[in-house]
């Protein structure tokens, strides 16, 4: 008996010793065949076809992983993304997964789980992703999102090709070509002054260089590269306010000077509005993604086939370009973790990303950097040949987003309280002086920063 | 035959059970988010820790909240009173067809009311909109300058305060017309056999006999303009400038848009003293009315 239990305790720590070193040994093992269904609520995407094709890509997933995938697809118009967040967040009840722009990561963070070891699956294995980027996700020392299949956006200079030789004598084919023959000493030319006097071209031709400078997130995405540039902050990184400075009122000068040659409507415009301009053939420029773009080719072909897409006008501070970069995060209400990080992780991978570049026409910017490898999709867009190339940033600009570089969380509520766009148009259609619309300014802000 | 349960067979008892799905839904859908709310805006932003009144005293010190204080009062104040005049005129306008020509009439006057403002509203978006507005499309064709209706402070305000004059006059008119059909017919032959003008049985017998519902109605009116969302929401989002904030708007901005909940309950319960100091006033008026009458 005795001989036959010391066998049998052997046996058995044998047996349990080469388990444990199988099971650290074996490869990761997937778990989403643990849970039956996820529900997400992704951000519904501007251009046309580009939802049905993530679409296909996530039931695919499911199919094969035997979950069961329902989608939602819920605009970002009227700010409905944000406030489905906020409805779901405070309810602790909803989509397992759910897609956050740059300012509700930091605003959700306390109901995102945190998610670093996905991320860091994807980052060893795929590279390095935008600073800015990770700025915006990785919170307090985690990372409450992970990189998105779609939404990441920037916003170039959108403007008619033909109206810019015509009216402001410049060729963007020439300064901004669709090849890497770009000439930088020319381009170093293209600043806020050059765009004021092309302004002023269009304008006096009846084609009008429009951007918002109401309370919409287009509004304050613009004006965000165009206060970087200026070297002009709202709050430093140390949290501390520094809008009352000779940065913000030079910026605030250069408003009043070019709102003169932008349409009165910009004060009531939405995201959509923009679009609209450009669309219509009114407009001459503006900034946005290639959604404009990409609508126009279907609605109004004989503009879009004149639109060129390219670097943002550089300032005393430097060349930027607003950024926006999206995130699939995962409620802490989520009753099925296991498989939404599985999810995660594969629409991470390249070949969904380069599948959702092509499906979105280029619109979607990919943040980590090796993604880019993977796609023709700008190079190849048309018409015109060559309208995206320049979209994936080539030169010398640096993202940027409203409210940086203020720590995030303030970032987010600069951003979300449009404090930028406000205090703009204090100056330029409210007719307050510059020093009492930086005192409005201030005034807000102490509300941002409050505990 | 059946008899009921001795409970059942006492009419207080009954009374009191079928009180009960109305208590339910005040419980549940005024009194807890009212008590709720109180409870939001006495804490932190984090809504970790208890404030007491620091979210009023921090408001107080916003410039942009005394703008929305003075736009509330101004548009709750000039939409009244359009209402109330546009829906007293149309209800004795309907007054004086004969009553078999009213039901289409009464009908057709009250189909802004009926339809959910957020999307008659936005239908008047379409009208006003920012470029493209329909309405300005009109005006060039008749070589009339385009109007800036939701570009600039003064037609923005104008715009949603003609939209919710639109939505509810045909609140005041059906409250004025129910009135109007309650007044003995006698008390205007008397009058008229005594030598009385329009103005003068409108000033002397009209106008004395609606009181209370006209006192009622302007409370109710009052409460729900000062209250009102969608129609700023869906035309301005508040601007331009935030000149056409309202506490609703203003508090989903700050409460819901920037993730200050606790900021945002405390700019909805501003007006919550004086509301109720107002409804007292009026109830116990109409009261006292009602009681000399009888």
């Amino acid at each position: 008996m005795g001989t036959k239990a010391t066998a049998s305790r052997r046996t058995f720590m044998k047996t349990a010793g080469a388990t444990a070193v199988g099971a650290l040994a074996a490869p990761y093992v997937k778990t989403a065949y643990s849970a039956g269904k996820l529900k997400l609520g992704l951000w519904d995407h501007w251009v046309p076809g580009a939802n049905e094709a993530l679409e296909q890509i996530l039931t695919r997933w499911g199919e094969n992983n035997g979950v069961e995938v329902t989608i939602d697809f819920i605009t970002s118009i009227g700010n409905k993304l944000l406030l489905t967040a906020q409805a779901e967040s405070r309810a602790g009840s909803g989509h397992d997964i759910y897609s956050h722009a740059f300012a509700m990561v930091p605003l959700f963070k306390h109901r995102l789980v945190a998610v670093d070891d996905v991320v860091e699956d994807i980052l060893s294995s795929q590279g390095p992703i935008a600073e800015i980027s990770r700025f915006s996700a990785f919170l307090d020392g985690a990372w409450r999102g992970s990189p998105s299949p779609t939404g990441t956006l920037s916003y170039p200079t959108v403007a008619r090709r033909d109206l810019f030789l015509e009216h402001a004598g410049i060729d963007l084919t020439e300064l901004f070509p669709a090849s890497d023959s770009r000439d930088p000493a020319k381009i170093d030319g293209w600043d806020w002054e050059a765009f004021l006097q092309a302004a002023a071209g269009l304008h006096a031709a009846g084609r009008s260089f429009g951007a918002p400078l109401a309370t919409t997130p287009d509004g304050s995405a613009w004006l965000a590269h165009l206060f970087a540039s200026y070297g002009a902050a709202m709050v430093d990184e140390q949290g501390e306010v520094v809008v009352n400075s000779d940065a913000v009122r030079e910026v605030l000068e250069y408003l009043i000077r070019i709102a003169e040659f932008m349409p009165n409507s910009v004060y009531a415009w939405d995201d959509a509005s923009n679009n609209r301009w450009i669309i219509s053939g009114e407009g001459g420029a503006i900034f946005n993604p290639p959604s404009a773009w990409a609508v126009a080719k279907r609605d109004n072909p004989d503009v879009a086939r004149h639109i060129w897409h390219f670097d943002v006008p550089r300032g005393p501070a430097g060349r930027f370009r607003a950024f926006t970069s999206f995130f699939w995060g995962i409620w802490d209400f989520s009753e099925n973790q296991s498989a939404a990080r599985d999810l995660l992780r594969y629409v991470a991978e390249p070949e969904v990303v380069t599948q959702m570049l092509r499906a979105s026409q280029g619109f979607d910017l990919p943040m980590i950097r090796s993604h880019y490898n993977h796609s023709q999709v700008w190079a190849e867009a048309e018409p015109p040949a060559g309208v995206l190339y320049n979209y994936a940033m080539l030169g010398d600009e640096r993202t940027v987003f409203a409210g940086y570089p203020a720590p995030p969380e303030i970032g987010a509520r600069i951003a979300t309280q449009q404090i930028l766009p406000t205090l703009a148009a204090l100056v330029t259609q409210g007719g307050e002086t510059i020093n009492d619309a930086i005192g409005w300014a201030e005034n807000e802000l102490e509300g941002v920063l409050r505990g | 035959m059946r008899v009921l349960p001795p409970l059942l067979r006492r009419k207080p008892a009954v009374a009191v059970l079928m009180c009960v799905p109305l208590f339910a839904l005040i419980l549940g859908l005024v009194a807890y988010p009212f008590f709720h709310a109180l409870f939001l805006a006495t804490l932190n932003k984090a809504e970790t820790a208890f404030v007491g009144l620091d979210n009023f005293s921090f408001l107080f010190g916003r410039q942009t909240f005394w703008m929305v204080v003075r736009q509330s009062l101004l548009f709750a104040l000039v939409a009244v009173v359009f209402k109330a005049l546009i829906g007293l005129a149309a209800a004795h306008a309907i007054n004086t067809i004969p009553t078999k020509g009213q039901r289409k009439w009464r009908g057709m006057m009250l189909i802004p009311w009926v339809i959910p403002p957020a999307l008659s509203t936005l239908g008047w978006w379409w009208l006003f909109e920012p470029t493209y507005s329909a309405i300005n499309w009109g005006l060039t064709k008749l070589a009339v300058p385009a109007v800036p209706w939701l570009s600039d402070t003064f037609w923005a305000r104008f715009s949603i305060i003609l939209v919710n004059v639109w939505v509810g006059a045909p609140f005041f008119l059906i409250m004025y017309l129910a009135a109007l059909k309650s007044i003995p017919g006698e008390l205007y032959e008397a009058a008229e056999m005594d030598g009385a003008g329009p103005w003068q049985k409108f000033f002397h017998i009209t106008l004395p006999m609606i009181r209370n519902i006209i006192a009622i109605t302007t409370l109710f009116s009052i409460i729900v303009t000062l209250a009102n969302f969608d129609i700023v929401r869906v035309l301005t989002q508040g601007g331009p400038l935030n000149t056409t904030h309202l506490f609703a708007t203003y508090a989903f901005r700050v409460g819901i848009e920037s993730g200050d909940i606790p900021l945002g309950a405390a700019v909805s319960l501003f007006m919550f003293p004086m509301l109720a100091i107002l409804a007292f006033i009026i109830l116990r008026n109409v009261r006292r009315r009602a009681a000399s009458l009888a």
